[in-house]
């Protein structure tokens, strides 16, 4: 592989749009995350706002962060993934605005109609509210639901047909002839195998989500119309599971995208890197049973499955991108800035969360660990410190004003600041767990409170280093649209 | 305890990976030029992790599949009768037919719902959960679980239910067989 021969490179800035999508998306993320402050508040006993407002708060923060996750992914994955086929923008904006109207009735029915059902809308609880909500309130929630998942569908839809005309079908946008045949180098490039990927994935998945969601609107109405809990507990993590792991699959786009400019070296798709997004494609689908190793009548099989799948899937993420990423880093003499840092920090991220994610998906640990805090603690590890700071990588990235950056010292050290509250407030929920602390509990038992209270503190100081990182995205927006002559990029990354 | 195992093994393996990352950011300001070197020798050494985990979690993944908590087999011999437990969830309370059993002798819990899913978790004295299965509405999840010691007992909810979820609280006391 020649390594020493560049190819000299424009870098299009963001389009308006893009840009509209992502500060949204980081503006909505910032009171989601005020919210999860309030909610460990609450725990730590600091403040009293009772148990209708926290199951409220949990609600808003479940169905606001997976959005807003969903939403950040694909502008990141857009934006990359437009350099190599042709997408509709109107097709975006129409999502951006089918997620806003989907949004604004999720808060109605929160805020306005008291519903609190839970993001998982775990069937029958949001028509069995006991009084608390009506069921109004809960078919204005999954028809919010909905309505964000018809949006999201039209984009993939979208992408599935720019992929298809430029590379033919799905297998050679995956990159299966240069797979399972004579690797000649011209497999498509990372981010077009990751946008494939994300692609089948999450259509499979929304389609499940939708076709229960609109089972549950009709059996809202028509309680004749009955449903299997069980059958509707499997089609809601089916399309649950693979749509938040989806967003990271997206977000991953940007690490692939700016590390290597940053390094100036190649982030290939050989034969290694395309086996393992095939296998996590079928990983991604069948892992699932993993949410429901506690439900003894399930067939034993999907349950063995599940775990095997679990083990499976921390290969893909450990050994090739987590790997790829350092190996792409050792000895590169790359520049460290806020944008770089946090991409570097946000595969550490993934992958961490990746370890307690497989041990709890081991069914004699899921038997004693399952929905106690370890599960938010792996969860927000490879959210919080993973997706989202890919998302807030790609901020800086695109806001830097030229090669040599442009990162004042209130940037680096809310970085740093960031990295380490997150890492604190994730080890929190993980060491809650370990003390078999309860998930999804308004009011703590007296023994657990100290666990929230230290919890709440590293809680409140990643918002204050996330708040700056949402004032000084939005104050530099205007940068984010020019193009920029970057040195140079390593031959190949192109496609 | 496995929670301390599991939390042992995590915090290791996660630590492992963080000196991984420090380390590779620390060798990573002065720049070898001739990337193909050194992707082949990570790419060797790549290899060899791969085996290690391989041969490491393999092993670890099939030897806690020998022990599963469903169905009888958890039982183990029991020479005796099995206590039964028949437990009901309810928005917002736990219903047993009896809440008082023998320690080590196994107890059938017959776990099923009234209305929406709640879990069926049973925490020891110290506050540690020590077995659960979920409560569902239309099915029967048969939990067994032999009590080693006496004492008091506690289930609490696993699965959220609504505004009472944190308070559904039944106690279960093993006594002396
Ligand atoms: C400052 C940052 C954050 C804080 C303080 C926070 C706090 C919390 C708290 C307290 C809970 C409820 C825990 C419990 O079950 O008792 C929670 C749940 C959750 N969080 Fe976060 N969180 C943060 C960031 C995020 C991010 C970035 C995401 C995703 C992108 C996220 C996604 C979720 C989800 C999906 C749940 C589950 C809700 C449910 O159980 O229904 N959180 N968070
Ligand atoms: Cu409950």
């Amino acid at each position: 592989m020649a390594t020493s021969s560049y190819t000299p490179m424009l870098d299009r800035g963001a389009r308006g749009e893009v840009l509209a999508a992502i500060a949204v998306a980081v503006v909505t993320l910032l009171l989601m995350m005020v919210f999860g402050l309030l909610m460990r508040m609450e725990q730590a006993q600091v403040i009293a706002l009772g148990p209708t407002w926290f199951y409220q708060l949990m609600t808003l923060h479940g169905a606001g962060m997976v959005g807003v996750a969903g939403l950040a992914g694909a502008a990141v994955m857009w934006h990359f993934l437009s350099q190599y086929v042709t997408l509709s923008m109107r097709i975006f904006v129409a999502n951006l605005v089918l997620f806003l109207i989907g949004v604004v009735m999720v808060l109605v029915s929160v805020l306005g109609g008291q519903f609190q059902g839970g993001w998982t809308f775990l069937f029958p609880l949001p028509t069995h509210a006991m009084g608390i909500w009506r069921n109004g309130a809960a078919a204005l929630f999954m028809g919010g639901l909905l309505v964000l998942g018809v949006g999201f569908v039209l984009l993939h839809l979208d992408v599935a047909r720019a992929l298809i005309v430029r590379y033919g079908s799905f297998a050679r946008a995956m990159g299966w002839p240069q797979l399972f045949g004579h690797d000649d180098g011209n497999a498509p490039p990372p981010t077009v195998v990751a946008a494939t990927m994300v692609t089948i994935v999450n259509l499979l998945g929304l389609v499940s989500g939708a076709t229960i969601l609109v089972m549950m609107i009709v059996n809202a109405y028509l309680p004749g119309f009955a449903i299997d809990a069980l059958l509707a507990k499997n089609m809601i993590y089916f399309f649950g599971h693979v749509f938040i792991n989806a967003t990271i699959y997206m977000a991953v786009i940007a690490v692939y995208e700016v590390l290597p400019r940053y390094t100036q070296r190649p982030w290939k798709a050989n034969k290694v890197f395309l086996a393992a997004w095939t296998a996590s494609t079928a990983f991604v689908l069948f892992i699932y049973p993993h949410h429901l190793l506690m439900d003894f009548v399930m067939p034993k099989w999907m349950l063995i499955m599940g775990q095997v799948v679990g083990y499976l899937t921390t290969f893909p993420v450990l050994i090739v991108t987590a790997y790829g990423g350092l190996m792409i880093v050792y000895r590169s003499g790359i520049r460290w800035d806020v944008a770089s840092t946090l991409l570097y920090v946000a595969l550490f991220g993934w992958a961490a969360g990746a370890i307690p994610a497989f041990i709890d998906g081991t069914i004699t640990v899921n038997y004693v660990m399952h929905n106690t805090l370890w599960v938010p603690g792996h969860f927000h590890t490879y959210l919080l410190l993973g997706m989202v700071t890919m998302v807030f990588g790609f901020m800086y990235y695109i806001t830097r004003s030229g090669p040599a950056g442009g990162d004042c010292a209130l940037d680096r050290l809310a970085a740093g600041i960031f990295v380490l509250s997150a890492l604190a407030f994730t080890l929190s929920f993980l060491y809650s767990g370990k003390a078999s602390i309860a998930r999804r509990y308004a009011e703590h038992l007296p023994e657990w409170v100290p666990y929230n209270r230290v919890s709440a503190v590293f809680a409140a100081i990643v918002v204050a280093a996330v708040a700056v990182f949402v004032v000084r995205f939005l104050a530099r927006l205007p940068i984010a649209t020019r193009d920029i002559t970057r040195p140079t990029l390593p031959r190949g990354v192109q496609a | 305890m496995i929670h301390d195992t599991v939390w042992l093994i995590s915090a290791t393996l996660m630590g492992l990976l963080a000196v991984a990352f420090i380390f590779v950011h620390a060798r990573s300001h002065e720049r070898v030029n001739d990337y193909a070197p050194l992707q082949k020798r990570a790419y060797r050494l790549r290899t060899v992790l791969f085996w290690v985990l391989v041969f490491t979690l393999g092993p670890a993944m099939l030897y806690t599949l020998t022990d599963l908590p469903y169905g009888s087999a958890k039982a183990g011999a029991s020479g005796g009768g099995v206590q039964v437990i028949e437990a009901v969830g309810h928005q917002w309370r736990w219903e047993l037919d009896r809440t008082e059993v023998k320690a080590g002798e196994p107890v059938e819990f017959r776990v099923t719902s009234a209305d929406v899913n709640h879990g069926f978790g049973i925490y020891d004295a110290n506050l540690r959960l020590i077995a659960q299965t979920q409560a569902m509405p239309g099915y029967t999840n048969r939990l067994r679980h032999t009590f080693p010691a006496e004492g008091t007992y506690r289930v609490l909810c696993m699965e959220y239910c609504g505004l009472v979820h944190h308070n559904m609280i039944v106690e279960i006391k093993v006594v002396k067989p």
